[in-house]
């Protein structure tokens, strides 16, 4: 055993290398916090953080309850973070997104969004049903205002462009789509009933209303105004659905990695996309507030800018067109 | 002194762990309320300036028809600011906001670096969960009741938010040096030896061993007066003790 004197002496020793951890600290400091061209300089760091390792298990070993081993744990934590952090490219990120991370998670999620798909359209076939059969159920669903203008034979949203401004309508539009399309994502929280519910709902909305207009001979209005925005719209909301859903089978169903990892694994992946549903969702609400309700746009043209936009959305998700050569990346498995 | 805090340890190729301590809902609280008030005096600024900008009096009442000009450039921006603040904040700063800068706590991920922006987005996507039914009702209990005081939002995405230890408030290595006593590294080794090696000196140089290291590092202040071995053992050893 080591006598006290010893213990000391070797403390004593080690604390007399307070210059080089200052040093080690200030470098790993700057180099965190800025770029630097000197390759020199950035390999010193692994210096640092092997000599701090090893003044840190010796301050452990000497002196656990002193200052200096949360100085020497602060320093090599540090040290360990900038050493590890990888390098900061925002338009390398963005490139890898678009490219490989979107379309390897829309990949992943094709099932979910297959299953998702047939839930929003079983929905809307209900709502459809059900309204076509009971036609005051759409107080369920519309407001009064919304009743009353299509019984009085005309949509809600003639006009609409003389009450709203085309480009707060659109910011109005995106902004709520943009929200429900997280709430999607995010309600798969709850074991995947909120998505589900969600989903569910804007389907029997969409059916219910469809069915509404059409007794009172609007529904091909109806059409008119939503295929250049909705075919996009209606996607990404079942896109995102279908990443809500992957979030809860992960809760209910996590296999052999465990509830939390499994989650958090899922989370991440199908999140990717949602950067995607956020830009189309931006297009859609442009489209919305500028195409949709000008009534000198004619049909052919709403069709062709709907079909278009939504062979845009397929391209993003998945990722063509592609570089020349570039290889296609490989799905990842967790 | 504290004890090694409990949080995130992570292994390390040099054998030696990292221990990063875990914030708890304090100091996440602290953090959040000075971002809160940050994003609403700024949100707030932006709107009263545009809104006299925009009238050219004082007045920041909105124009009685929707005017697009005024949605554009006085409220959208306010909003923006209002709901971009925390995920851009995260972003740019890599993990920090202003808020957690000043409570001195960094998001990072279970490997102990800055995340990247997928998973600060999906941490902040969850922020419409962590704020359910209200006053982030969802995530304040998680933070208080989980082990690790992560919200649904940290869970998403595989961040913690850990203490960022600054050196600076720990005693630095010369203070702490000083309180070691009036040996330096070379005399307590000196010392130590002796002491060590004491049942095997002959008496004379015990004596003079003790005398010359008493001499050296007392100086003046060494009691040198004559005195058994074991008395001279004693004066070592309170020399190796201060």
């Amino acid at each position: 055993m080591e006598s006290p004197a010893r213990q000391k002496a070797l403390a004593a020793a080690l604390l007399n290398r307070a210059t080089l951890w200052r040093q080690a600290e200030e470098r790993a400091q700057r180099l965190a916090n800025t770029r630097t061209g000197d390759a020199a300089d950035a390999a010193r760091l692994a210096d640092d953080y092997r000599l701090l390792a090893h003044d840190l298990a010796r301050a452990r070993a000497l002196m656990p309850e002193s200052r200096t081993r949360e100085y020497l744990e602060s320093a090599y934590a540090r040290a360990h973070v900038t050493l590890h952090q990888g390098a900061w490219h925002l338009g390398s990120m963005l490139r890898r997104l678009l490219r490989e991370d979107i379309p390897a998670a829309v990949r992943w999620l094709l099932p979910y969004i297959a299953w998702t798909s047939c839930l929003f359209v079983l929905a809307a076939c209900a709502g459809y049903a059900l309204v076509a059969h009971y036609p005051d159920l759409i107080a369920l669903v519309a407001g009064p205002e919304l009743i009353a203008s299509v019984e009085r034979g005309k949509l809600w949203t003639e006009g609409l462009l003389n009450v709203v401004p085309s480009s707060v309508l659109s910011v109005q539009i995106l902004t709520n789509n943009i929200v429900v399309s997280l709430f999607a994502y995010c309600a798969g929280f709850l074991f995947g009933l909120g998505t589900l519910y969600i989903i569910g709902l804007n389907g029997f909305m969409l059916g219910a209303v469809f069915a509404f207009v059409g007794q009172h001979g609007l529904a091909q209005q109806l059409f008119s105004f939503i295929v250049a925005h909705g075919c996009v719209e209606l996607s990404v909301i079942c896109l995102s659905g279908a990443a809500g859903a992957a979030v809860g089978e992960a809760l209910i169903r996590p296999g052999a990695a465990g509830r939390r990892d499994s989650f958090r694994a899922a989370a991440l992946r199908s999140g990717d996309v949602l950067v995607a549903c956020a830009v189309l969702l931006v297009g859609a609400g442009l489209i919305e507030g500028f195409i949709s309700p000008n009534p000198h746009v004619p049909l052919g043209t709403r069709v062709a800018v709907g079909v278009g936009y939504w062979l845009a959305m397929l391209a993003l998700l998945s990722g063509v067109p592609r570089r020349p050569g570039a290889a296609r990346p490989q799905t990842r498995r967790d | 002194m504290s004890q090694v805090a409990p949080g995130l340890i992570i292994d390390s190729v040099t054998g030696i762990d990292v221990s990063l301590p875990v914030a708890g809902p304090g100091v996440r609280s602290f953090a959040f309320i000075i971002d809160w008030h940050i994003r609403a005096v700024l949100a707030l600024g932006w709107y009263v300036a545009a809104g006299l900008l925009y009238n050219g009096r004082w007045s920041l009442s909105a124009p009685l028809t929707n005017d697009a000009r005024w949605f554009a450039t006085v409220v959208l921006p306010a909003l923006a600011i209002y709901f971009l603040y925390q995920p851009v904040a995260e972003l740019a700063m890599r993990g920090r906001t202003p808020g957690k800068r000043s409570a001195g706590i960094r998001v990072v991920t279970r490997q102990g670096g800055p995340p990247g922006a997928g998973p600060l987005l999906v941490r902040n996507v969850f922020r419409l969960i962590d704020s359910l039914p209200a006053f982030y009702g969802v995530g304040l209990t998680l933070v208080v009741f989980t082990r690790e005081h992560v919200r649904c939002g940290d869970m998403a995405a595989g961040t913690l938010l850990v203490y960022e230890r600054s050196g600076a408030d720990a005693l630095s290595p010369e203070a702490a040096a000083m309180r070691l006593g009036a040996l330096d590294a070379a005399g307590a080794e000196i010392v130590a030896d002796l002491l060590q090696r004491w049942p095997a000196l002959t008496p004379e140089a015990r004596v003079r061993l003790a005398r010359a290291v008493l001499q050296r590092y007392l100086g003046p202040a060494a009691d040198l007066s004559d005195a058994d071995e074991l008395q001279w053992r004693a004066r070592v050893e309170r020399l190796a003790s201060r």
